[in-house]
């Protein structure tokens, strides 16, 4: 199946899987996929599938926010999911992925990090989200997202027993979401804008807008690709991620 | 019908148009972008034939094109040649079937051109994956003794060479100097004294800061004059 | 709460005062420095040179690699020294912001390296940095097919500013920062945003940064003209 198939195809409207441009693949989501987090969660999106474990521990707070708690956010990109992807310390794509995720779950303040102050100035709460996708067919922000929201829903705190952290606990209390910032990535090829590319499409875009929405509200965005976007691609790519958050949305429920 | 953008020997910086309309063909230094012309590197603009668009570039890498006389620096062997640095961003061949002097099978080559030598060559070849092969055969061409080198911008030295050569002939008379200067900004000089040697020097190092002010030439007579 | 005047006097539309200087780095093939506001970004181009490790190579045109750090010193609580996540990841979308305009099919096997190097920070740094860049990139000769310039555009409390500094990227009652870049053709090589807009909003700060860029394109021509000054074929 070679690139420019793939591209006159999509000039006419089509996709090799027969989906319409703007179309998810199917979405699936699990949860309690590993036992030992604090919560869990499975993403597939047609045979993309990312896995997101959260884990909490306590901290010390960051001199700037005394009293507030903090996520943080890390992809391992390895080398099951794409032989492409090699062992070693996360290079700029696994970066560019977990900063992205990032971004949507704090701006959107989804969790709010001054109920995660146990005492102030010492003790907060991290969140560990950590995502590890485990086959990649294209699309993995998308996935990442879906799988870490998810998680963030389903995860208990562990109980403090004698001043530590009882990781092998759980309490009923979990993190409350206020909202669900969902990320829909818009791809460009050409002068067309799809979603949710599989592997073979996303080695001929042109341009991607990551656009991470809530209630409405825009929270991220993030540009990648070698091709630069006009006014117009842009205003064209928020309508499309604006009616996904809704579409999307419901897979969270 | 075309429209031209500019006067002669304006400074442009990429991106700034030339030239609208199919009329007009890019030449070097600039590029076509649906029915314009737009630099794409800082020079100096000029129209050829009424019908080029032509940007001399101000600033750049030395782009190897064969027919070019190069100096470089032996900086690797193998069985079947050398590989100088030429101060391009790839590295230049010389094989042994392209050298002036006969070597024999199994000769050691670091007798002829070894690891630090100089060489004056000429670019043979130059092909589509950056492979650059340079041959010594030829008048002039030769590894280097004694003398200095100095290294201009590669994009000064049609100014130390001149109009037909003008400019390194008043050089060499004046200073008492032999020199030859590399399309790729390497200068050899070899005088009798090294005094001689210090003047061209300064003479070349002049030419390339000033090389943008009018009434060179008879500022560089002047300061020859001066420097006897 | 409504954020009625700029913390440093500005207009809201107004950018911090930007000053640009070239070749300040002279072993460097092209070098340049972009100050605006109390942000100071140096950048310095190496290249074309040949490409090693060789598996690195593309046979097919040469390749782009950024890398944008800061100083220990730029920002008021040491930095530790060294690659962090963040500026792994802003030297990757610098990369992607000056790629489009870079024409390398004639270096196969090589690569333009640019080095950022942020040496007192008051928010905007990747942008200045790729401003920057640009100006170095074609001080080095470097093939391009036009400038690239980057500003920071944001809403400040209820307010849509541009180039945003320290005090206004922390506001306490939220602030969306984004960074943008654009050719001297409107073509948008960075779009980030962090923070909490709606479409309109945002439509209205990408406008600011269109005007933002074109005022930093003419600052920089300016000085890639004056560098040159003179310059005339005799």
């Amino acid at each position: 199946m070679n690139n420019d198939y793939i591209r006159s195809l999509i000039e006419k409207g089509k996709r090799i899987d027969d989906r319409k441009l703007d179309e998810f693949r199917k979405i699936v989501i699990e949860t309690n996929v590993s036992k030992n987090s604090a919560g869990s969660a499975r993403c597939k999106i047609g045979e993309t599938e990312v896995i997101v474990g959260v884990k909490f521990d306590i901290g010390e707070p960051y001199p700037d926010s005394p009293g507030e708690g903090t996520i943080i956010v890390t992809a391992e990109l390895i080398p099951v999911a794409n032989p492409d992807f090699e062992l070693g310390p996360p290079g700029s794509k696994a970066t560019e992925l977990a900063r992205i995720v990032d971004r949507g779950i704090r701006e959107s303040e989804c969790i709010d990090f001054r109920k995660l102050c146990v005492k102030e100035g010492e003790k907060v709460w991290m969140v560990f989200i950590d995502i590890y996708p485990l086959n990649d067919d294209g699309n993995l922000i998308d996935a990442s997202v879906l799988a870490s929201l998810k998680a963030l829903s389903e995860a208990k705190f562990p109980k403090i027993v004698n001043d530590k952290v009882d990781h092998e606990s759980k309490t009923n209390v979990g993190l409350k979401l206020s909202k669900l910032p969902i990320t829909t990535t818009i791809y460009k090829i050409n002068n067309n804008l799809i979603v949710d590319v599989n592997n073979k499409e996303e080695e001929v875009i042109d341009a991607r807008l990551s656009v991470s929405v809530a209630d409405g509200n825009i929270h991220a965005m993030q540009k990648g690709g070698d091709v630069p976007l006009r006014f117009d691609d842009i205003n064209k790519m928020i309508d499309i991620a604006m009616k996904k958050e809704k579409e999307l949305a419901k897979f969270l429920k | 019908m075309g429209k031209i953008l500019f006067k002669e020997k304006d400074l442009v910086v990429p991106g700034d148009v030339l030239a609208e309309g199919m009329d007009y063909l890019p030449s070097g230094g600039c590029i076509r972008e649906h029915d314009k012309i737009i630099a794409n590197h800082i020079g100096l603009v000029s129209l050829d034939n009424n019908r080029f668009v032509r940007v001399i570039p101000l600033a750049g890498k030395y782009i190897p094109r064969a027919g070019d006389t190069v100096i470089g620096e032996i900086v690797d062997m193998s069985f079947s040649g050398w590989y100088l640095n030429i101060n391009c961003p790839y590295e230049a061949s010389l094989m042994v079937k392209d050298v002036a002097e006969f070597i024999e099978r199994d000769a050691d080559l670091a007798q002829f051109y070894n690891f630090g030598d100089l060489v004056i060559a000429k670019v043979n070849k130059v092909t589509r994956f950056s492979n650059i092969n340079l041959t010594t055969k030829g008048p002039g061409l030769r590894k280097i003794t004694g003398g200095k080198i100095i290294t201009i911008a590669s994009t000064k030295v049609p100014r130390v060479i001149g109009k037909q050569g003008s400019m390194v002939q008043m050089l060499k008379e004046k200073t008492n100097c032999n020199i030859v200067v590399g399309q790729n900004g390497i200068v050899w000089i070899e005088g009798k004294t090294s005094d001689d040697e210090l003047m061209a020097t300064e003479a070349i190092l002049k030419i390339e800061q000033e090389s943008h002010i009018d009434g060179l030439t008879d500022r560089m007579k002047e300061f020859l004059e001066r420097k006897k | 709460m409504s954020y009625t005047k700029r913390n440093d006097g500005r207009k809201f539309d107004e950018m911090r005062k930007m000053e640009a200087k070239l070749g300040i780095i002279p072993r460097a093939d092209g070098s340049a420095m972009f100050k605006v506001g109390d942000t100071i970004a140096i950048a310095a181009v190496y290249g074309p040179r040949e490409l090693h490790p060789k598996f690195m190579q593309n046979p097919e045109r040469g390749i782009l690699r950024c890398n944008y750090d800061m100083t220990s010193f730029s920002v008021p609580e040491r930095k530790r020294p060294g690659p962090s996540r963040r500026s792994t990841e802003i030297s990757l979308v610098t990369e992607k912001a000056l790629i489009p305009v870079l024409d390398l099919k004639q270096f196969p096997n090589a690569v333009v390296d640019v080095f950022i190097e942020i040496i007192q920070a008051n928010s905007g740094t990747r942008c200045a940095g790729i401003t920057a860049a640009s100006m170095a990139l074609a001080h080095a000769g470097v093939p391009m097919k036009d400038l690239v310039s980057a500003v920071s555009v944001g809403k400040v409390g209820d307010k849509i500013v541009i180039d945003l500094d320290k005090y206004e990227e922390d506001y306490e009652d939220g602030a969306t920062d984004i960074p943008v870049a654009m050719t001297g053709n409107y073509d948008i090589t960075l779009l980030q945003l962090d923070g909490n807009v709606s479409k309109d909003d945002f439509l209205k700060a990408l406008e600011l940064a269109k005007k933002g860029c074109s005022e930093i394109d003419k600052i920089q021509r300016k000085t890639l003209r004056e560098f040159y000054k003179g310059v005339k074929n005799e």
